[in-house]
């Protein structure tokens, strides 16, 4: 992270079309990018529960989805602060990006509801990895709006012809990325590994009891 | 400070605060599972003391 920062700060330049707001893409695409991935994950250990009933996929694919909003809301907030500044506006309800990820991180913010609001137990797992499956559909939606409708607000930097940036640029946005990935990898495990021990620590309780 | 430099600080400003703040939200509760483990040991260790106890006192023969 501090190799990232770095970056940004003295090895990219400056955007010669908007100057130095354009340092917020160094965080705000990599944070929506993990965002997406732990959604994925989040996804994919549903679908382990569901297919082959490993063990803890349905505690990994909670954590995960938590961990999808926590960095959906930094996308929507980074997105925000950068949008005013290039558009002069705080939200832009015509960009079908904006509004495609604003829909994607209410989906899995009301995933939180629905496993709340069942008993705990294998229905309540159930549901919810079958709900993290059914959002995850929304992720290539999100991704591709973009580059199917005609969207002239939000700019598309990966296009089929390769990152529309400098080397340098793309070199801090792919050290950026690794650091964010790496972020929330290591808040993923360690969230993991307290609510095992806590679900534990209920267990020994009870036998103690 | 431009207005740029704000709005750029502003942003970073916000993913470190988050970051800070899980981390300490995850530290309250790693306190609160050492403190659960503490109560957990000393309920196991007065258990024992339980079970122990009358088999010191009974008479052998």
């Amino acid at each position: 992270m501090v190799a990232a920062v770095t970056m940004i700060a003295f090895f990219a330049p400056e955007d010669a079309d908007q100057g130095l707001s354009q340092k917020i893409f160094y965080f705000h695409v990599p944070i929506a990018l993990t965002s997406y991935a732990c959604f994925g994950w989040g996804a994919w250990k549903g679908l382990l529960h569901l297919w082959k009933r490993s063990p803890g996929a349905d505690l990994e694919s909670y954590v995960a989805i938590h961990q999808g909003v926590i960095f959906g809301a930094l996308t929507l907030v980074t997105g925000s602060i950068w949008a005013k500044i290039s558009w002069g506006v705080w939200w832009a309800w015509s960009s079908n990006q904006l509004v495609l990820f604003l829909v994607l991180f209410l989906f899995y913010a009301a995933y939180f509801m629905l496993r709340f609001s069942v008993e705990p137990g294998p229905r309540r797992a159930n549901l919810s990895a079958v709900y993290a499956l059914f959002g995850v559909a929304l992720i290539p939606v999100s991704f591709m709006a973009i580059r199917l409708a005609n969207d002239f607000i939000h700019p598309t930097v990966f296009t089929s012809n390769g990152p529309q940036m400098s080397g340098r640029m793309f070199a801090s946005f792919c050290v950026s990325w690794a650091a964010m990935l790496l972020l929330a990898g290591t808040l993923y495990r360690v969230e993991l590994a307290g609510k095992r021990l806590d679900s534990r620590l209920r267990e020994l309780r009870e036998l103690l009891a | 400070m431009t207005t740029a430099e704000k709005y750029v600080a502003a942003a970073y400003l916000v993913v470190f605060a988050v970051v800070l703040a899980y981390v300490l939200i995850i530290s309250l509760k790693l306190v609160r599972l050492e403190r659960e483990v503490e109560e957990l040991t000393e309920l196991a260790r007065q258990r024992r003391a339980r079970v122990e106890a009358p088999r010191e006192a009974t008479p052998v023969g």
